[in-house]
């Protein structure tokens, strides 16, 4: 039985709810049974941001999440609050601007630079999330790109398909380019 | 891949999408959270349709506006949360006597006060039951689910249309704020309950006046020829208020009565691997979810328990929880406040068999492992 | 004899009413009738929503769409039903107590989106149905049960707050001048938007009696020299109007009406 718990980090204004729904509406054109839910301060930028999704073949009951099987870290914030809810042999994707302290054994690290690659690359830091989605799904392959790629395109706002569609990609990339490398990576 | 009916979903979402299939025509609110999306979405969706969205000044125009519009021939929903839910019951109580349909959502969040705005709780059970002031009887429902929040907002509409009477939807923040899967129903294929209107000529027509068969009088929107008055007061048959004892008796009786004497009508449940089982446990909203994963574990570990899950909360299901309790031996009511609907529980159950309850209100939805350690401890 | 006017609008068969002898009440709501009388409106088409006080009693003597809703509320009900079906008339009675506290904050927002709702205010000065307690409109210095020793606080000049809030007819008469309320309820119905009406009315029973300001007769009397039309009142040197109260169309402007507004935002879909 497949049951895959991810959890989106970092700070308010980043998008990871967005990219929370994506994930579970890609899962879900699958046929998947999927849960997404968040968790939010009262501020509507900056702060902590929190989202969380179950990716199932059966009924999800329990709708929340306690330690999670992949974890994304886009702020150190985020990352020294929620690394230790990552279950033992759980991936984590984390910015490299990140500083990663020395309590992550038997964890499979992919520290890529995704706001770099937002910011820089792409010419907005309005995309990371979706640069995040893409570096997620090369890692764990839940979902099919397609099916990713159709739910990217349901959601984002008229125009701006394309540069997703780039992001989407380049976070492909950011995990494709490091496979030679990856025992490097993994700690 | 899946078609088209099937998507993904926010409960506050699948509450508008309900109202719709049910008719509603009207939507009065105020902001606060968890339940905001409800209104914004009513917002964006009623011009579109030929319905009326308004944001009033506060929670009190909301839902006296809500009852206007109703009186006015249009079915009408406001949602809040417990703050707000506070401020309604004064209009709860009109809604009760006036006899005019009307639903109200209560996304629950922790209180007392602005409390945990953004968290899930269950401290408004009692408020639902007993919030608005004298006697009376209401419907409550409460959905697990997000698609069982759009049935049961279907059913909210047409309960409130065939007894004239506000129902309450008691949803939570996890409920209301989760997206998860929903096959969307045809709607042609749902029945819809619209308020029965009358027959009689103007001139014969007593707005108070329950005809034989029928649950509740007849009720025409204003404007449609049948010129009668409405009040809050004790009323006769004619509409008109009275201090004389013996109508007021009987008035309060039939509006408590029409809701406790149509229960086979109205309870509505769910029970979760019962069928052998020696233990229950009772919980609703977005509990029962925790409480069905704890089952599936504790079930794993060779304990024969189950889940009985009330959609309405109120009436409770007296019937079907007295049954439960003459064949189990324990019954754990398992809820997001420190033990309310276990009070009803113990009330029906309590001489059977062993009632125990667990709560918290910390914020957080209790989980499926707490209810593990709760179940064998004790 | 019954008046031609009570056995067309009243509901004959709910008199006599509640009002104490010598209350200002019936003058007014009979000024109300006569106004929509005089429109020639179908009755099926008039909703009449009160609140809770003397006053709001009105609504249930006349046969109209009547509904008597809770303190303070009449205005959110009227809203919800106006915005449901436009082409009712709908006519709001309330009272000093009732539209200034603790339906103070509907009156400025239903004043403000210029929703159309006829509102007429029985001003008496006083909480009649509760027995004497000061309300928003007691004249600082008066008594009411609740102020034994002279009420401390200031009371609302309402026309002016609906102005303020935004409603685009604004008037005041008192019971002396019956046919201006007549005029003005004419006037407020015929306005498409949100219409204000003050109608200066008396409390014999409570504010007369706490206040020693005679008997009816004589509060009548009091109203009339003390009313001033807005005209001349605005020739008054300061120390005039004081003692003045200025009665008449105060204030009109042109502003599109909600309903009408919202209906023009469904023509874009």
């Amino acid at each position: 039985m497949e049951y895959r718990e991810f959890r989106l980090t970092g700070s308010g204004g980043q998008g990871l709810i967005l990219a929370g729904i994506i994930l579970a509406e890609a899962a879900l054109l699958e046929g998947k049974n999927v849960v997404q839910s968040q968790s939010y301060g009262p501020e509507a930028r900056g702060g902590a941001s929190k989202a969380e999704v179950i990716i199932s073949d059966s009924f999800i009951n329990y709708p929340k999440i306690d330690k999670c099987d992949i974890l994304l870290a886009l702020t150190q914030k985020a990352y020294d609050k929620y690394i230790d809810t990552l279950k033992d042999n759980g991936v984590l994707i984390v910015d490299n601007g990140i500083s990663l302290n020395n309590n992550i054994n038997n964890i499979n690290v992919f520290s890529i630079p995704i706001l770099n690659t937002a910011s820089e690359k792409i010419g907005t830091p309005m995309v990371a999330n979706m640069i995040a989605l893409g570096s997620i799904q090369a890692v764990t392959d839940i979902v099919k790109m397609e099916s990713l790629e159709k739910a990217v395109l349901s959601r984002v706002p008229k125009g701006t398909e394309e540069l997703n569609r780039r992001a989407l990609n380049e976070g492909v990339g950011l995990i494709n380019n490091r496979k030679g490398t990856l025992n490097y990576e993994t700690c | 891949m899946a078609d088209n009916n099937v998507v993904l979903m926010q409960g506050n979402e699948a509450c508008v999408e309900g109202a719709l299939i049910a008719g509603m025509k009207f939507y009065a609110g105020y902001p606060i959270t968890p339940s905001t999306e409800i209104a914004e979405i009513s917002a964006s969706k009623l011009p579109k349709i030929g319905g009326k969205f308004i944001q009033m000044e506060d929670e009190i125009a909301s839902i006296s506006a809500v009852i206007g519009a109703s009186l006015a021939g249009n079915k009408a929903m406001t949602a809040t949360s417990g703050p707000g839910f506070s401020l309604k019951q004064e209009g709860i109580g009109y809604a009760i006597i006036a006899e005019v349909p009307c639903v109200i959502v209560n996304v629950q969040r922790g209180g007392p006060s602005t409390g945990l705005p953004t968290s899930p709780a269950q401290g408004d059970i009692m408020q639902a039951r007993w919030g608005t002031h004298g006697e009376h009887s209401i419907i409550a429902l409460c959905p697990s689910t997000v698609k069982e929040v759009l049935d049961v907002t279907i059913r909210a509409f047409n309960l409130s249309e065939k007894y004239r009477t506000p129902v309450i939807i008691l949803m939570d923040e996890v409920v209301g704020h989760m997206r998860e899967k929903v096959e969307l129903p045809n709607p042609s294929k749902i029945e819809i309950y619209n308020r029965k209107k009358p027959t009689s000529s103007p001139d014969d027509y007593m707005p108070y006046k329950v005809k034989d068969g029928d649950i509740v009088p007849e009720m025409p929107s204003i404007g449609e020829g049948y010129r009668y008055h409405v009040t809050g007061l004790v009323h006769d048959e004619y509409g008109f208020p009275t201090n004389d004892s013996s109508i007021a008796e009987k008035l309060i009786t039939r509006l408590v009565e029409k809701i406790e004497s149509n229960l086979d009508d109205i309870v509505e449940y769910e029970e979760y691997r019962l069928a052998d089982a020696d233990e229950a446990i009772i919980a609703y909203g977005s509990t029962a979810r925790s409480a069905k994963s704890a089952i599936n574990l504790l079930r794993e570990k060779g304990r024969k328990i189950g889940l009985f899950r009330p959609i309405t909360i109120w009436p409770s299901p007296k019937q079907q929880i007295e049954i439960l309790a003459k064949k189990v031996k324990r019954i754990s009511v398992i809820e997001m406040n420190l033990g309310q609907y276990y009070l009803e529980i113990d009330r029906i159950a309590g001489k059977y068999t062993n009632v125990t309850k667990y709560g918290s209100v910390n914020g957080e939805l209790i989980s499926p492992d707490e209810i593990i350690s709760f179940i064998e401890e004790d | 004899m019954v008046s031609k006017l009570i056995d067309k609008y009243y509901r004959t068969d709910r008199l006599p009413h509640i009002w104490c002898t010598g209350c200002g009440n019936g003058i007014v709501l009979r000024s109300i009738v006569k106004a929509i009388d005089n429109l020639g409106l179908n009755k099926d088409d008039i909703c009449v929503v009160s609140g809770i006080g003397c006053s709001s009693r009105a609504s249930g003597y006349l046969d109209f769409n009547t509904v008597h809703t809770t303190h303070g509320r009449a205005l959110a009900f009227a809203t919800g039903i106006k915005f449901s079906n436009p082409n009712l008339h709908v006519i709001v009675i309330t009272g000093d107590g009732d539209c200034a506290a603790i339906g103070g904050n509907h009156l400025i927002h239903a004043a403000r989106r210029n929703i159309d709702i006829t509102t007429v205010v029985f001003n008496n000065n006083i909480y009649g149905m509760t027995g004497g307690q000061y309300s928003p409109a007691t004249p600082t210095g008066d008594k009411g049960t609740t102020a034994p020793y002279g009420n401390i606080d200031y009371n609302f000049d309402l026309c002016e707050l609906a102005k303020a809030a935004g409603a685009t007819y604004v008037s005041r008469s008192t019971i002396y001048a019956a046919n201006m309320i007549i005029k003005q309820v004419e006037e407020g119905i015929k306005n498409k938007g949100f219409s204000f009406i003050e109608t200066l009315t008396i409390c014999p029973t409570y504010y007369g009696r706490k206040n020693s300001k005679g008997n009816a007769v004589d509060m009548v009397t009091h109203l009339k020299d003390s009313a001033v039309n807005i005209s001349a009142y605005e020739k008054l040197s300061e120390e005039e109007k004081a003692n003045r109260i200025p009665i008449g169309e105060l204030y009109k402007r042109n502003r599109p009406e909600y309903t009408e507004k919202y209906e023009s935002m469904m023509k874009l879909f």
